[in-house]
């Protein structure tokens, strides 16, 4: 994984609160067997309309998606997460994210950013009077900066570490493969084995 | 002080913790299926990992496959090579697979159950957010994205998070035609898409205990469209009893019943939240809008944005009343619709049908619509044809298919048109959820069979 300590760029600023893993990419966009190729599909419906943020020349080359609460709700596809970072999103910024989405961009080194939504408020209006604002997404610090603004954000210091040296969290856990042994070696008899098949 | 159910299960999955990170937790059954498992197999092949519980790893075919012809090769190539890629990865891993036209194939969140694989006490996972079914048997369950089921194959664990706990007492006796469908929207409608994130959900009170096994499933699978990540019921008797006799129930049942019995939360334990939601009063529930939380008795009429105090639920609900083509103050019951869609995991299961068909029974579907009955798994559809009811659905007119996720996401053939509307059983009203520009009302099996009767919005009680 990629590692992430900083990045600056320009926003794009998507006012919708609800912004489903369908919407960001529809279910028929979920059949390709590899991790990239997933732009086509990002927002596919909403695309179809010109005035749409991503369609403006202004913010075609934003790499921080500033969204509304509540963004990344409904199927756990990680797709969602592929299509962002193959259309060339660094980060995302929204007052309150789904937790299985959160969990998927931080796995893959998408840096989903919580701010208060009035902080949100002020980078929407910001990058709308100004599309080439440079904004800052500072993961060493814990901080987002545009203009002269730079506001706090919070993220537990293990997944702040792990991002910021882009390392594999399968990699991590095989270190820990005695205490895997260990509790399998505990574990009750009458758990379920899917093999064989008894008939 | 005690313990929650959920912290219970938590805790004697815990390998190993350290503060200051994730708790690393041991994963007891892991659910694949083909759309989100491709690329971890790829992963676990380009680091030269295996699958480390091959035994606690079971896969079935679900989201791409068609609903008719299922003896012939899946029509569309993309789809194919992803069923077909499934199959070869389980086949080079060594991870049993129910494919297409075998009797244990369906989604995987019916299949799990009536196998017996899904038990008390567990952890399952699987890279479907409806994972949360699972929770109906007092079973710690959610739904993972690609990177966490390469890290389940290749470990068997997680590092997670520990979840806060939030009860929803439901208690009262419903009123006859009265479902649990209608009580996950209802609290859907409540606590709203956002009101359960962090969360794992407990349902308790009478209404919850009340509900057969295949009405818990429907509540916690939705638990995600409440933002949770989890749902989970306390088991009880009618857990046991269901497992029992399941191809894969505990040789030894006792030892693990009574396991089972300790399976609850402590008189003296603490939710970080509680919400009381009145069973008595409820209503059959529909969605109005684009989002689960967007719904409203059936009797309700479309609400008007310009009430909604709140900035931003206003111009959400602006926006999907001009996606669902609707007018403010038109009655739902007015609403007439041009597909019903019964089955996938929310109510795909036996008794589902069973309440449709008991509505449908001798009556002629309206000829203004079609209606889609797709059974949650091949099992399901051999048990309800042995019940005859097959035949009450096709002789009232609706199509009789295949097991598989079919029109609640189309990924298959199955698919709504450009403003065409749905009524459907499934659990997701997003924009395009069911095909480009359709537009879905979630419903309980009763009001879809209702609603396929008379052509409008409908329960069972307007015929």
């Amino acid at each position: 994984m990629e590692k992430f300590i900083k990045h600056t760029g320009t926003g794009v600023p998507l006012r919708r609160s609800n912004v489903d893993t369908d919407q960001i990419i529809p279910a028929v966009y979920l059949k390709r067997v590899t991790r990239s190729g997933f732009e086509d599909g990002l927002f596919s419906a909403w695309r179809n309309d010109p005035e749409f943020v991503l369609n403006q020349a202004a913010y075609k080359n934003g790499t921080i998606l500033v969204a509304g609460v509540d963004f990344g709700t409904g199927s756990s596809r990680e797709h969602a997460v592929w299509a962002l970072q193959n259309y060339g999103f660094k980060a995302v910024i929204s007052s309150r994210f789904a937790d299985i989405f959160r969990g998927n961009s931080l796995k893959g080194g998408l840096l989903t950013v919580i701010i208060d939504q009035s902080d949100v408020e002020n980078i929407w209006t910001a990058i709308e009077a100004d599309p080439t604002t440079q904004i800052t997404v500072d993961l060493e610090a814990r901080t987002v900066s545009y203009n002269s603004t730079v506001v706090a954000f919070e993220l537990d210091d293990y997944t702040r570490w792990r991002l910021m040296e882009g390392l594999d969290d399968i990699g991590l856990t095989l270190k820990e493969t005695d205490f895997i042994d260990s509790f399998e070696s505990k574990r009750a008899i009458y758990k379920p084995k899917t093999l064989p098949i008894k008939k | 002080m005690g313990k929650t159910l959920a912290e219970k299960i938590w805790s004697e999955h815990i390998v190993r913790s350290a503060a200051g990170e994730p708790d690393l937790i041991y994963i007891d059954l892991h659910l694949i299926h083909e759309v989100t498992s491709p690329q971890a197999f790829d992963g676990l092949r380009l680091a030269g990992r295996k699958v480390r519980r091959i035994d606690l790893t079971i896969a079935t075919e679900d989201h791409n496959t068609p609903t008719l012809n299922i003896d012939k090769p899946i029509a569309d190539p993309v789809s194919k090579l992803q069923v077909d890629t499934l199959r070869a990865n389980c086949a080079e891993f060594g991870v049993r697979i129910h494919s297409l036209g075998d009797a244990e194939q369906g989604i995987v969140h019916v299949v799990g159950p009536q196998l017996g694989l899904t038990q008390p006490g567990m952890t399952i996972v699987c890279g479907d957010s409806h994972t949360s079914t699972h929770g109906a048997f007092g079973a710690l369950a959610f739904g993972i994205g690609t990177s966490e089921v390469e890290h389940v194959l290749a470990t068997q664990t997680l590092p997670l998070a520990r979840p806060k706990t939030m009860a929803i007492n439901v208690e009262g006796k419903l009123k006859a035609g009265i479902t649990s469908k209608d009580i996950i929207l209802a609290i859907i409608a409540k606590i709203g898409t956002g009101g359960g994130q962090g969360y794992v959900i407990e349902y308790r009170g009478s209404a919850i205990r009340e509900l057969s096994m295949e009405g818990r499933m429907t509540v916690c699978n939705m638990s995600i469209e409440a933002g949770a990540r989890a749902g989970v019921i306390a088991p009880d008797e009618k857990t046991f009893a269901y497992i029992k006799g399941k191809p894969h129930a505990p040789e030894d049942f006792d030892v693990a019943l009574s396991y089972w019995k300790t399976l609850y939360t402590d008189a003296d334990a603490k939710y970080d939240v509680e919400i009381d939601l009145d069973a008595n009063s409820l209503e059959p529930f529909v969605t109005w809008g684009t989002n689960p939380g967007q719904g409203l008795p059936l009797n309700a009429s479309v609400p008007d944005p310009a009430k909604i105090t709140d900035a931003e639920e206003r111009g959400a609900a602006e926006r999907a009343l001009v996606y669902m083509g609707l007018e403010a103050g038109t009655p739902l019951k007015k609403i007439a619709i041009d597909t019903v869609f019964l089955g996938s995991c929310t109510n795909g299961r036996i008794e589902d049908l069973r309440a449709a068909a008991d509505v449908l029974k001798g009556k002629k579907i309206s000829s203004t619509l079609r209606m889609l009955v797709v059974p949650g798994s091949a099992r399901v559809r051999l048990q309800a044809e042995q019940e005859g009811l097959d035949k009450v659905f096709l002789d009232a007119g609706a199509e009789w298919r295949n097991a598989g996720c079919s029109m609640c996401l189309g990924m298959n053939p199955d698919q709504l048109a450009v403003g065409e509307r749905s009524a459907s059983t499934s659990n997701r009203n997003f924009e395009g959820r069911q095909g480009k520009g359709g537009r879905t009302h979630l419903v309980s099996p009763l009001v879809a069979a209702a609603t396929a009767l008379r052509g409008t919005l409908s329960s069972p009680a307007d015929l």
